[in-house]
Protein backbone atom coordinates (compact mmCIF):
# COMPACT_ATOMS: atom_id res chain seq x y z
CA UNK A 1 0.00 0.00 0.00
CA UNK A 2 1.39 3.35 -0.61
CA UNK A 3 1.75 5.85 1.79
CA UNK A 4 0.61 9.05 1.34
CA UNK A 5 3.25 12.24 1.54
CA UNK A 6 2.14 15.34 3.03
CA UNK A 7 1.49 17.02 -0.01
CA UNK A 8 -0.73 14.50 -1.00
CA UNK A 9 -2.45 14.91 2.11
CA UNK A 10 -2.65 18.77 2.20
CA UNK A 11 -4.56 18.01 -1.41
CA UNK A 12 -6.82 15.70 0.61
CA UNK A 13 -7.73 17.75 2.80
CA UNK A 14 -8.32 20.50 0.23
CA UNK A 15 -11.07 18.18 -1.23
CA UNK A 16 -12.65 17.76 2.34
CA UNK A 17 -12.74 22.00 3.02
CA UNK A 18 -14.72 21.82 -0.84
CA UNK A 19 -17.32 18.79 -0.06
CA UNK A 20 -17.98 20.88 3.39
CA UNK A 21 -18.17 23.89 1.78
CA UNK A 22 -20.11 22.77 -1.35
CA UNK A 23 -22.67 20.17 0.70
CA UNK A 24 -22.19 17.58 -2.16
CA UNK A 25 -19.72 16.21 -4.43
CA UNK A 26 -18.37 13.21 -6.26
CA UNK A 27 -16.02 11.48 -3.07
CA UNK A 28 -14.02 8.24 -4.10
CA UNK A 29 -13.63 9.24 -7.72
CA UNK A 30 -12.17 12.34 -6.68
CA UNK A 31 -9.56 10.85 -4.01
CA UNK A 32 -8.17 8.06 -6.36
CA UNK A 33 -7.14 10.64 -8.82
CA UNK A 34 -5.66 12.99 -6.61
CA UNK A 35 -1.52 11.63 -7.44
CA UNK A 36 -2.33 11.21 -11.50
CA UNK A 37 -3.09 14.56 -11.61
CA UNK A 38 -0.61 16.62 -8.83
CA UNK A 39 2.07 14.94 -10.58
CA UNK A 40 0.94 16.37 -13.68
CA UNK A 41 0.62 19.65 -12.14
CA UNK A 42 3.28 19.90 -10.86
CA UNK A 43 5.67 18.26 -12.68
CA UNK A 44 4.70 17.31 -16.05
CA UNK A 45 2.36 20.16 -17.29
CA UNK A 46 3.81 22.95 -19.46
CA UNK A 47 1.01 25.82 -18.58
CA UNK A 48 0.82 29.20 -17.02
CA UNK A 49 -1.80 29.64 -14.37
CA UNK A 50 -1.75 33.60 -15.31
CA UNK A 51 -2.22 32.62 -19.50
CA UNK A 52 -4.66 29.79 -18.88
CA UNK A 53 -4.71 29.95 -22.74
CA UNK A 54 -1.07 30.11 -23.85
CA UNK A 55 -1.04 28.47 -27.22
CA UNK A 56 1.67 26.22 -26.82
CA UNK A 57 0.33 24.86 -23.37
CA UNK A 58 -0.13 21.25 -22.71
CA UNK A 59 -3.80 20.40 -22.46
CA UNK A 60 -5.03 18.00 -20.19
CA UNK A 61 -8.68 16.96 -20.50
CA UNK A 62 -10.42 15.19 -17.16
CA UNK A 63 -12.37 12.82 -19.11
CA UNK A 64 -13.90 11.53 -16.00
CA UNK A 65 -15.10 14.46 -15.40
CA UNK A 66 -16.83 13.64 -11.88
CA UNK A 67 -13.58 13.31 -10.36
CA UNK A 68 -13.40 17.38 -10.75
CA UNK A 69 -12.87 18.17 -7.24
CA UNK A 70 -9.34 16.22 -7.56
CA UNK A 71 -8.63 18.90 -10.51
CA UNK A 72 -10.34 21.48 -8.76
CA UNK A 73 -7.89 21.41 -5.87
CA UNK A 74 -4.77 21.34 -8.07
CA UNK A 75 -5.95 24.32 -10.20
CA UNK A 76 -6.26 25.91 -7.23
CA UNK A 77 -3.31 25.41 -5.50
CA UNK A 78 -1.49 26.36 -8.86
CA UNK A 79 -3.16 29.86 -8.77
CA UNK A 80 -5.42 29.26 -11.74
CA UNK A 81 -8.10 30.68 -9.23
CA UNK A 82 -9.18 31.42 -5.39
CA UNK A 83 -8.74 28.45 -3.44
CA UNK A 84 -11.59 30.32 -2.01
CA UNK A 85 -13.38 29.16 -4.77
CA UNK A 86 -13.30 25.40 -3.34
CA UNK A 87 -15.58 26.09 -0.90
CA UNK A 88 -18.78 27.51 -2.92
CA UNK A 89 -18.18 24.56 -5.10
CA UNK A 90 -21.87 23.17 -6.73
CA UNK A 91 -23.40 26.36 -5.34
CA UNK A 92 -25.54 28.83 -7.11
CA UNK A 93 -23.62 31.29 -8.60
CA UNK A 94 -20.37 29.50 -8.00
CA UNK A 95 -17.39 29.24 -10.23
CA UNK A 96 -17.26 25.31 -9.90
CA UNK A 97 -19.89 23.14 -10.62
CA UNK A 98 -19.96 19.12 -9.98
CA UNK A 99 -18.49 18.53 -13.34
CA UNK A 100 -15.67 20.79 -14.97
CA UNK A 101 -16.43 23.52 -17.59
CA UNK A 102 -14.57 25.31 -19.45
CA UNK A 103 -15.45 29.10 -18.24
CA UNK A 104 -13.18 27.58 -15.21
CA UNK A 105 -9.46 28.89 -15.78
CA UNK A 106 -7.62 25.85 -16.98
CA UNK A 107 -10.16 23.75 -17.81
CA UNK A 108 -9.63 22.92 -21.11
CA UNK A 109 -12.96 20.64 -22.06
CA UNK A 110 -17.04 20.40 -20.62
CA UNK A 111 -16.72 16.78 -19.14
CA UNK A 112 -19.39 14.64 -17.22
CA UNK A 113 -21.11 12.45 -19.96
CA UNK A 114 -18.14 9.92 -20.03
CA UNK A 115 -16.73 8.81 -23.23
CA UNK A 116 -16.16 12.30 -24.91
CA UNK A 117 -12.71 13.75 -23.47
CA UNK A 118 -10.38 11.20 -25.31
CA UNK A 119 -12.04 12.31 -28.59
CA UNK A 120 -11.91 15.67 -27.84
CA UNK A 121 -8.59 15.37 -26.87
CA UNK A 122 -7.78 13.38 -30.23
CA UNK A 123 -8.44 16.49 -32.23
CA UNK A 124 -6.60 18.63 -30.01
CA UNK A 125 -3.63 16.67 -30.70
CA UNK A 126 -4.06 16.39 -34.20
CA UNK A 127 -4.56 20.43 -34.22
CA UNK A 128 -0.85 20.25 -32.55
CA UNK A 129 0.44 18.26 -35.31
CA UNK A 130 -0.87 20.36 -38.11
CA UNK A 131 0.11 23.44 -36.07
CA UNK A 132 3.53 22.06 -35.41
CA UNK A 133 2.77 22.98 -31.49
CA UNK A 134 4.47 21.34 -28.65
CA UNK A 135 1.32 20.71 -26.82
CA UNK A 136 0.66 17.36 -25.77
CA UNK A 137 -2.67 15.99 -24.62
CA UNK A 138 -3.00 14.58 -21.42
CA UNK A 139 -6.88 12.58 -20.61
CA UNK A 140 -7.42 10.85 -18.02
CA UNK A 141 -10.46 8.63 -18.05
CA UNK A 142 -12.08 6.24 -15.24
CA UNK A 143 -12.27 2.74 -15.64
CA UNK A 144 -16.11 2.40 -15.71
CA UNK A 145 -15.94 5.02 -18.40
CA UNK A 146 -14.48 2.37 -20.34
CA UNK A 147 -17.69 0.55 -20.89
CA UNK A 148 -18.38 3.49 -23.48
CA UNK A 149 -17.67 2.37 -26.99
CA UNK A 150 -16.65 5.84 -28.73
CA UNK A 151 -13.14 5.19 -25.99
CA UNK A 152 -12.92 2.33 -28.04
CA UNK A 153 -13.51 4.40 -31.20
CA UNK A 154 -11.15 6.91 -30.07
CA UNK A 155 -8.10 4.33 -29.41
CA UNK A 156 -8.59 3.66 -33.14
CA UNK A 157 -8.39 6.80 -34.59
CA UNK A 158 -5.52 8.18 -32.19
CA UNK A 159 -3.38 4.86 -33.12
CA UNK A 160 -4.35 5.56 -36.85
CA UNK A 161 -2.67 8.96 -36.61
CA UNK A 162 0.20 7.65 -34.54
CA UNK A 163 -0.59 10.35 -32.05
CA UNK A 164 2.79 10.10 -30.15
CA UNK A 165 1.50 13.60 -28.22
CA UNK A 166 -1.37 12.31 -26.90
CA UNK A 167 -1.38 10.60 -23.42
CA UNK A 168 -4.38 8.36 -22.32
CA UNK A 169 -4.57 7.40 -18.94
CA UNK A 170 -6.79 5.58 -17.11
CA UNK A 171 -7.98 6.09 -13.06
CA UNK A 172 -8.11 2.16 -12.73
CA UNK A 173 -9.61 2.25 -9.25
CA UNK A 174 -11.72 -0.84 -10.29
CA UNK A 175 -14.76 0.72 -8.99
CA UNK A 176 -17.80 2.22 -10.73
CA UNK A 177 -21.23 3.61 -9.33
CA UNK A 178 -22.61 0.32 -8.58
CA UNK A 179 -19.67 -1.75 -7.17
CA UNK A 180 -16.85 -3.62 -8.66
CA UNK A 181 -15.83 -3.11 -12.42
CA UNK A 182 -15.42 -6.36 -12.23
CA UNK A 183 -18.90 -7.44 -11.53
CA UNK A 184 -20.79 -4.73 -13.55
CA UNK A 185 -18.99 -4.69 -16.77
CA UNK A 186 -15.36 -6.93 -16.81
CA UNK A 187 -12.89 -4.81 -18.35
CA UNK A 188 -10.71 -8.01 -18.68
CA UNK A 189 -6.68 -7.31 -19.45
CA UNK A 190 -6.67 -3.68 -19.63
CA UNK A 191 -3.24 -3.59 -20.73
CA UNK A 192 -3.56 -6.26 -23.45
CA UNK A 193 -6.54 -4.33 -24.78
CA UNK A 194 -5.02 -0.89 -25.25
CA UNK A 195 -1.87 -2.28 -26.89
CA UNK A 196 -4.40 -4.19 -29.03
CA UNK A 197 -5.50 -0.69 -30.08
CA UNK A 198 -2.31 0.51 -30.90
CA UNK A 199 -1.46 2.15 -27.63
CA UNK A 200 1.97 1.98 -26.02
CA UNK A 201 0.95 0.85 -22.76
CA UNK A 202 2.81 1.37 -19.27
CA UNK A 203 1.20 0.29 -16.07
CA UNK A 204 2.03 2.29 -12.77
CA UNK A 205 0.79 3.05 -9.19
CA UNK A 206 -1.47 6.04 -9.74
CA UNK A 207 -0.70 6.20 -5.86
CA UNK A 208 3.67 6.53 -5.81
CA UNK A 209 3.81 10.08 -6.43
CA UNK A 210 8.28 9.18 -7.77
CA UNK A 211 6.82 6.15 -9.90
CA UNK A 212 4.07 8.73 -11.62
CA UNK A 213 7.07 10.80 -12.50
CA UNK A 214 9.00 7.94 -14.02
CA UNK A 215 6.14 7.19 -16.45
CA UNK A 216 6.30 10.49 -17.93
CA UNK A 217 9.71 11.07 -17.95
CA UNK A 218 9.51 8.40 -20.41
CA UNK A 219 6.94 10.17 -22.63
CA UNK A 220 6.51 9.58 -25.43
CA UNK A 221 6.64 5.85 -24.72
CA UNK A 222 6.78 5.30 -28.30
CA UNK A 223 7.41 7.64 -30.81
CA UNK A 224 4.99 6.61 -33.73
CA UNK A 225 1.82 5.14 -30.87
CA UNK A 226 -0.08 7.56 -28.39
CA UNK A 227 0.80 6.22 -24.75
CA UNK A 228 -2.12 4.58 -22.62
CA UNK A 229 -0.45 4.50 -18.90
CA UNK A 230 -3.09 2.45 -16.64
CA UNK A 231 -2.88 4.16 -13.10
CA UNK A 232 -3.84 1.34 -10.44
CA UNK A 233 -5.60 3.21 -8.07
CA UNK A 234 -8.22 2.95 -4.96
CA UNK A 235 -11.30 4.75 -4.80
CA UNK A 236 -11.58 6.89 -2.23
CA UNK A 237 -7.71 6.55 -1.53
CA UNK A 238 -6.37 8.00 1.89
CA UNK A 239 -9.87 7.95 3.56
CA UNK A 240 -9.90 4.44 5.38
CA UNK A 241 -13.71 4.14 5.43
CA UNK A 242 -14.54 5.62 1.96
CA UNK A 243 -11.56 3.09 0.29
CA UNK A 244 -13.58 0.48 -2.43
CA UNK A 245 -16.67 1.57 -1.05
CA UNK A 246 -19.35 1.92 -3.68
CA UNK A 247 -21.29 4.15 -1.39
CA UNK A 248 -18.70 7.05 -1.33
CA UNK A 249 -18.62 7.40 -4.71
CA UNK A 250 -21.00 10.55 -4.70
CA UNK A 251 -22.87 12.26 -1.79
CA UNK A 252 -25.55 14.62 -2.34
CA UNK A 253 -26.08 15.81 1.49
CA UNK A 254 -22.07 15.99 2.78
CA UNK A 255 -22.96 16.70 5.83
CA UNK A 256 -19.87 18.90 8.49
CA UNK A 257 -19.40 15.09 10.75
CA UNK A 258 -18.90 13.61 7.76
CA UNK A 259 -15.79 15.94 7.12
CA UNK A 260 -14.79 15.73 10.77
CA UNK A 261 -14.54 11.63 10.27
CA UNK A 262 -12.37 12.02 7.34
CA UNK A 263 -10.15 14.74 8.53
CA UNK A 264 -9.84 12.30 11.25
CA UNK A 265 -9.11 9.42 9.12
CA UNK A 266 -6.68 11.52 6.77
CA UNK A 267 -4.38 12.06 9.99
CA UNK A 268 -4.02 8.81 10.96
CA UNK A 269 -2.58 7.27 7.78
CA UNK B 1 -26.79 19.25 -53.97
CA UNK B 2 -24.51 17.08 -51.59
CA UNK B 3 -21.92 17.59 -54.32
CA UNK B 4 -22.14 21.52 -54.48
CA UNK B 5 -21.66 21.31 -50.58
CA UNK B 6 -18.26 19.00 -50.90
CA UNK B 7 -17.27 20.87 -53.94
CA UNK B 8 -17.39 24.10 -51.47
CA UNK B 9 -15.51 22.18 -48.87
CA UNK B 10 -12.38 22.20 -51.00
CA UNK B 11 -12.78 25.60 -52.40
CA UNK B 12 -13.19 27.03 -48.61
CA UNK B 13 -10.13 25.07 -47.91
CA UNK B 14 -8.22 26.74 -50.55
CA UNK B 15 -9.24 30.44 -49.37
CA UNK B 16 -8.77 29.94 -45.77
CA UNK B 17 -6.35 27.20 -43.93
CA UNK B 18 -8.72 26.84 -40.60
CA UNK B 19 -11.19 24.17 -43.05
CA UNK B 20 -10.51 21.05 -42.62
CA UNK B 21 -12.72 17.86 -43.90
CA UNK B 22 -13.70 14.91 -41.67
CA UNK B 23 -15.65 11.93 -43.52
CA UNK B 24 -16.79 8.95 -42.02
CA UNK B 25 -17.04 6.29 -44.23
CA UNK B 26 -17.92 7.51 -47.72
CA UNK B 27 -18.51 6.46 -50.66
CA UNK B 28 -14.60 5.79 -52.64
CA UNK B 29 -13.41 8.80 -54.33
CA UNK B 30 -15.53 11.17 -52.28
CA UNK B 31 -13.24 14.62 -52.38
CA UNK B 32 -10.67 13.35 -54.18
CA UNK B 33 -8.77 16.57 -54.82
CA UNK B 34 -9.29 18.22 -52.01
CA UNK B 35 -7.36 15.11 -50.03
CA UNK B 36 -4.47 15.21 -52.89
CA UNK B 37 -4.34 19.04 -52.34
CA UNK B 38 -4.72 19.34 -48.40
CA UNK B 39 -4.01 16.24 -47.25
CA UNK B 40 -3.25 17.05 -43.33
CA UNK B 41 -7.13 18.35 -43.59
CA UNK B 42 -8.92 15.55 -45.19
CA UNK B 43 -9.82 12.98 -42.92
CA UNK B 44 -11.71 9.81 -43.57
CA UNK B 45 -12.28 8.08 -39.91
CA UNK B 46 -14.63 5.12 -40.12
CA UNK B 47 -17.62 4.67 -38.84
CA UNK B 48 -17.33 5.87 -35.85
CA UNK B 49 -19.60 8.95 -35.38
CA UNK B 50 -19.22 9.71 -31.76
CA UNK B 51 -15.19 10.10 -31.95
CA UNK B 52 -15.76 11.78 -34.97
CA UNK B 53 -17.54 14.53 -33.48
CA UNK B 54 -15.27 14.73 -30.51
CA UNK B 55 -12.08 15.33 -33.32
CA UNK B 56 -13.93 17.48 -34.90
CA UNK B 57 -14.88 19.39 -31.21
CA UNK B 58 -10.64 19.27 -30.37
CA UNK B 59 -9.73 20.53 -33.34
CA UNK B 60 -12.20 23.57 -33.79
CA UNK B 61 -11.19 24.30 -30.15
CA UNK B 62 -7.96 25.16 -31.80
CA UNK B 63 -8.64 27.41 -34.43
CA UNK B 64 -9.98 25.29 -37.25
CA UNK B 65 -13.58 24.69 -38.85
CA UNK B 66 -14.31 21.25 -39.27
CA UNK B 67 -16.94 20.35 -41.87
CA UNK B 68 -18.35 16.93 -41.32
CA UNK B 69 -19.97 14.63 -43.54
CA UNK B 70 -22.12 11.74 -43.37
CA UNK B 71 -25.53 10.34 -43.25
CA UNK B 72 -28.28 12.56 -41.90
CA UNK B 73 -29.32 9.78 -39.50
CA UNK B 74 -26.37 8.88 -38.33
CA UNK B 75 -24.94 12.54 -37.57
CA UNK B 76 -28.14 13.15 -35.38
CA UNK B 77 -29.14 10.40 -33.71
CA UNK B 78 -25.98 8.41 -33.70
CA UNK B 79 -24.24 10.64 -31.39
CA UNK B 80 -26.86 13.29 -30.26
CA UNK B 81 -24.61 13.72 -26.81
CA UNK B 82 -21.59 14.65 -28.79
CA UNK B 83 -23.46 17.28 -30.58
CA UNK B 84 -24.80 18.46 -27.80
CA UNK B 85 -22.00 18.38 -25.15
CA UNK B 86 -18.96 18.33 -28.00
CA UNK B 87 -20.05 20.97 -30.39
CA UNK B 88 -23.03 22.72 -28.63
CA UNK B 89 -21.94 23.55 -25.21
CA UNK B 90 -18.08 24.57 -26.30
CA UNK B 91 -20.33 26.68 -29.19
CA UNK B 92 -17.81 25.86 -31.51
CA UNK B 93 -17.45 26.29 -35.30
CA UNK B 94 -18.07 22.58 -36.76
CA UNK B 95 -20.37 22.19 -39.64
CA UNK B 96 -22.06 19.12 -40.48
CA UNK B 97 -23.27 18.79 -43.99
CA UNK B 98 -26.06 15.98 -43.53
CA UNK B 99 -26.81 13.49 -46.64
CA UNK B 100 -30.19 12.63 -47.31
CA UNK B 101 -32.21 15.01 -45.00
CA UNK B 102 -36.15 13.84 -45.22
CA UNK B 103 -36.70 10.66 -47.10
CA UNK B 104 -33.91 10.50 -49.70
CA UNK B 105 -32.77 7.05 -48.95
CA UNK B 106 -36.70 5.59 -49.31
CA UNK B 107 -35.51 2.45 -50.98
CA UNK B 108 -33.00 1.74 -47.51
CA UNK B 109 -35.59 1.32 -45.17
CA UNK B 110 -36.40 3.90 -42.30
CA UNK B 111 -33.17 2.89 -40.57
CA UNK B 112 -31.90 5.81 -43.24
CA UNK B 113 -34.46 8.38 -43.06
CA UNK B 114 -34.07 11.29 -41.12
CA UNK B 115 -37.51 12.41 -40.59
CA UNK B 116 -37.19 14.05 -37.09
CA UNK B 117 -33.71 15.74 -37.63
CA UNK B 118 -34.66 19.54 -38.15
CA UNK B 119 -36.78 18.97 -34.21
CA UNK B 120 -34.05 17.19 -32.49
CA UNK B 121 -31.03 19.64 -33.70
CA UNK B 122 -32.92 22.70 -33.52
CA UNK B 123 -33.47 21.90 -30.05
CA UNK B 124 -29.90 21.85 -29.19
CA UNK B 125 -28.60 25.70 -27.81
CA UNK B 126 -26.47 27.08 -30.01
CA UNK B 127 -27.15 25.01 -33.13
CA UNK B 128 -27.93 26.79 -36.09
CA UNK B 129 -30.26 24.89 -38.69
CA UNK B 130 -30.03 25.72 -42.58
CA UNK B 131 -31.82 23.61 -45.19
CA UNK B 132 -31.06 25.04 -49.17
CA UNK B 133 -33.62 24.18 -51.33
CA UNK B 134 -31.47 24.20 -54.60
CA UNK B 135 -27.99 23.16 -55.49
CA UNK B 136 -27.45 26.90 -56.61
CA UNK B 137 -28.39 28.08 -52.44
CA UNK B 138 -26.31 25.19 -50.80
CA UNK B 139 -23.22 26.67 -52.89
CA UNK B 140 -24.54 30.46 -51.81
CA UNK B 141 -24.57 29.00 -47.86
CA UNK B 142 -21.78 27.44 -47.78
CA UNK B 143 -19.91 30.81 -48.92
CA UNK B 144 -21.16 31.87 -46.10
CA UNK B 145 -20.85 28.92 -43.64
CA UNK B 146 -17.29 29.94 -43.14
CA UNK B 147 -17.34 33.08 -41.17
CA UNK B 148 -20.79 31.91 -38.83
CA UNK B 149 -20.41 31.67 -34.92
CA UNK B 150 -21.31 28.30 -33.60
CA UNK B 151 -22.23 24.65 -34.55
CA UNK B 152 -24.25 24.58 -37.80
CA UNK B 153 -26.47 22.01 -39.08
CA UNK B 154 -26.66 21.26 -42.90
CA UNK B 155 -29.35 19.19 -44.45
CA UNK B 156 -28.86 18.42 -47.98
CA UNK B 157 -31.92 16.70 -50.39
CA UNK B 158 -31.35 14.00 -52.98
CA UNK B 159 -29.35 16.58 -55.51
CA UNK B 160 -31.01 17.68 -58.80
CA UNK B 161 -33.83 19.37 -57.48
CA UNK B 162 -34.97 22.24 -59.46
CA UNK B 163 -32.98 25.54 -58.96
CA UNK B 164 -36.08 27.86 -57.59
CA UNK B 165 -33.31 30.54 -56.10
CA UNK B 166 -31.39 31.31 -59.24
CA UNK B 167 -32.62 34.69 -58.76
CA UNK B 168 -31.46 35.74 -55.21
CA UNK B 169 -28.87 37.90 -54.92
CA UNK B 170 -26.90 35.92 -52.01
CA UNK B 171 -27.46 34.11 -48.80
CA UNK B 172 -28.62 35.66 -45.87
CA UNK B 173 -28.58 33.41 -43.14
CA UNK B 174 -31.56 33.82 -40.63
CA UNK B 175 -33.99 35.36 -43.39
CA UNK B 176 -36.61 34.40 -45.27
CA UNK B 177 -36.61 33.95 -49.15
CA UNK B 178 -40.44 35.18 -50.63
CA UNK B 179 -40.25 33.36 -53.53
CA UNK B 180 -43.99 33.97 -54.51
CA UNK B 181 -46.76 37.02 -53.06
CA UNK B 182 -50.06 35.87 -52.63
CA UNK B 183 -53.45 36.79 -50.87
CA UNK B 184 -55.36 33.96 -50.71
CA UNK B 185 -52.61 31.87 -48.81
CA UNK B 186 -48.99 31.58 -47.80
CA UNK B 187 -47.27 28.25 -48.20
CA UNK B 188 -43.85 27.97 -46.36
CA UNK B 189 -41.60 25.50 -46.77
CA UNK B 190 -37.86 25.01 -46.26
CA UNK B 191 -35.28 22.34 -48.07
CA UNK B 192 -35.60 20.22 -51.05
CA UNK B 193 -39.66 20.67 -50.11
CA UNK B 194 -39.62 24.43 -51.41
CA UNK B 195 -39.29 22.95 -54.82
CA UNK B 196 -42.33 20.66 -54.64
CA UNK B 197 -44.31 23.50 -53.09
CA UNK B 198 -43.63 26.24 -55.70
CA UNK B 199 -45.38 23.70 -57.66
CA UNK B 200 -48.09 23.38 -55.40
CA UNK B 201 -48.37 26.91 -55.49
CA UNK B 202 -48.59 26.97 -59.51
CA UNK B 203 -50.80 24.35 -59.48
CA UNK B 204 -53.18 26.90 -56.83
CA UNK B 205 -52.74 29.61 -59.19
CA UNK B 206 -54.14 27.71 -61.70
CA UNK B 207 -57.30 26.90 -59.77
CA UNK B 208 -57.60 30.31 -59.48
CA UNK B 209 -55.99 31.26 -56.46
CA UNK B 210 -53.27 33.77 -55.60
CA UNK B 211 -50.48 31.47 -53.27
CA UNK B 212 -47.27 32.84 -51.96
CA UNK B 213 -44.33 31.30 -51.06
CA UNK B 214 -41.99 31.58 -48.14
CA UNK B 215 -39.03 29.58 -48.31
CA UNK B 216 -37.22 29.46 -44.80
CA UNK B 217 -33.55 28.49 -45.71
CA UNK B 218 -32.69 29.06 -42.48
CA UNK B 219 -34.79 27.05 -39.89
CA UNK B 220 -33.10 27.87 -36.86
CA UNK B 221 -33.05 31.40 -35.91
CA UNK B 222 -36.03 31.45 -37.77
CA UNK B 223 -37.02 34.89 -40.15
CA UNK B 224 -39.80 35.56 -37.32
CA UNK B 225 -40.40 38.74 -38.86
CA UNK B 226 -41.02 37.32 -42.20
CA UNK B 227 -43.52 34.65 -40.86
CA UNK B 228 -45.86 37.62 -38.97
CA UNK B 229 -45.64 39.86 -42.15
CA UNK B 230 -47.11 36.72 -44.19
CA UNK B 231 -49.60 36.04 -41.35
CA UNK B 232 -50.77 39.84 -41.63
CA UNK B 233 -51.34 39.57 -45.21
CA UNK B 234 -53.45 36.50 -45.88
CA UNK B 235 -56.10 34.53 -43.91
CA UNK B 236 -53.99 30.68 -44.16
CA UNK B 237 -50.70 29.84 -43.41
CA UNK B 238 -49.38 26.51 -44.90
CA UNK B 239 -46.14 24.83 -43.71
CA UNK B 240 -44.54 22.11 -45.84
CA UNK B 241 -41.98 20.08 -44.63
CA UNK B 242 -40.62 16.15 -45.39
CA UNK B 243 -39.96 15.57 -41.85
CA UNK B 244 -42.34 14.84 -38.77
CA UNK B 245 -44.71 17.37 -37.89
CA UNK B 246 -43.63 16.84 -34.66
CA UNK B 247 -40.88 19.61 -33.95
CA UNK B 248 -40.22 20.82 -37.29
CA UNK B 249 -40.92 23.36 -39.54
CA UNK B 250 -44.37 24.06 -38.91
CA UNK B 251 -44.19 23.28 -35.20
CA UNK B 252 -42.00 26.24 -35.22
CA UNK B 253 -43.42 28.61 -37.24
CA UNK B 254 -46.89 28.01 -34.48
CA UNK B 255 -44.38 28.94 -31.80
CA UNK B 256 -43.90 31.92 -33.77
CA UNK B 257 -47.18 32.69 -34.16
CA UNK B 258 -47.84 31.61 -30.47
CA UNK B 259 -45.33 34.03 -28.75
CA UNK B 260 -46.63 36.84 -30.73
CA UNK B 261 -50.11 36.00 -30.11
CA UNK B 262 -51.37 36.03 -33.69
CA UNK B 263 -54.43 33.61 -34.01
CA UNK B 264 -53.75 32.34 -37.63
CA UNK B 265 -55.39 29.14 -39.34
CA UNK B 266 -51.84 27.08 -39.41
CA UNK B 267 -52.21 24.09 -41.72
CA UNK B 268 -48.69 22.08 -41.48
CA UNK B 269 -48.24 19.63 -43.75
CA UNK B 270 -45.74 16.91 -43.33
CA UNK B 271 -45.25 13.13 -41.87
CA UNK B 272 -47.10 11.34 -39.66
CA UNK B 273 -46.09 10.34 -36.04
CA UNK B 274 -45.06 7.08 -37.70
CA UNK B 275 -42.08 4.96 -39.04
CA UNK B 276 -42.83 5.17 -43.16
CA UNK B 277 -42.68 1.93 -44.80
CA UNK B 278 -42.60 0.68 -48.41
CA UNK B 279 -39.77 1.67 -50.16
CA UNK B 280 -39.68 2.27 -53.50
CA UNK B 281 -38.76 6.01 -53.80
CA UNK B 282 -38.37 9.80 -51.98
CA UNK B 283 -40.96 10.82 -54.13
CA UNK B 284 -43.14 7.07 -53.41
CA UNK B 285 -42.83 8.15 -50.43
CA UNK B 286 -43.83 11.57 -50.06
CA UNK B 287 -47.12 10.56 -52.11
CA UNK B 288 -47.95 8.25 -49.08
CA UNK B 289 -47.54 10.91 -46.92
CA UNK B 290 -49.85 13.58 -49.65
CA UNK B 291 -46.70 15.92 -50.42
CA UNK B 292 -46.58 15.32 -53.86
CA UNK B 293 -47.13 19.29 -55.39
CA UNK B 294 -51.16 17.95 -56.22
CA UNK B 295 -52.08 16.64 -53.05
CA UNK B 296 -50.78 19.72 -51.25
CA UNK B 297 -52.75 21.72 -53.55
CA UNK B 298 -55.80 19.66 -52.92
CA UNK B 299 -54.97 20.28 -49.36
CA UNK B 300 -54.56 23.89 -49.23
CA UNK B 301 -57.87 23.98 -51.24
CA UNK B 302 -59.67 21.80 -48.86
CA UNK B 303 -58.60 24.02 -45.55
CA UNK B 304 -59.57 27.03 -47.71
CA UNK B 305 -63.46 25.90 -48.26
CA UNK B 306 -63.49 25.35 -44.53
CA UNK B 307 -62.47 29.25 -44.32
CA UNK B 308 -64.83 30.59 -46.61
Amino acid sequence: MTVLDERSRYLRGLIIDALEGGGRGHVGSALSLVEIVRVLYDDVLRVRPDQPDWTDRDRFILSKGHGCLGLYVLLADKGFFPKEELLRQCKAGALLGGHPETHIPGVEASTGALGHGLNIGIGMALAARMQKRPSRVFVVLGDGELNEGSVWEGLMCAAKHKLSNLVVMVDSNKMQSYGRVEEVMDLGPLPVKFAAFGCAVREVDGHDVQALREVFAGLPADGDKPTAIICHTVKGKGISFCENDATWHHKASFKAELAGKMRAALETI
Amino acid sequence: MRQQALDMVHELARRDSRVVFIGSDLGPGVLDGMRREFPDRFFMEGVSEANIIGMAAGLAMDGYIPYVNTIATFLTRRCYEQLAIDLCLHNLPVRLISNGGGMVYAPLGPTHLATEDLAIVRALPNMSVVAPADETEMIRMMGVSLDLRGPLYIRVGKGNEPVVTGHVPDFAFGKAVPLRSGRDVVLISTGAQTGQTLKAADLLAEAGLSAGLLHLPTVKPLDRDAILAAAVATPLLVSVEEHTLIGGLGSAVADVLADAGVLKPLLRLGLPDAYPTGYGSQEYLLGQAGLLPGQIAARVQERLATLS
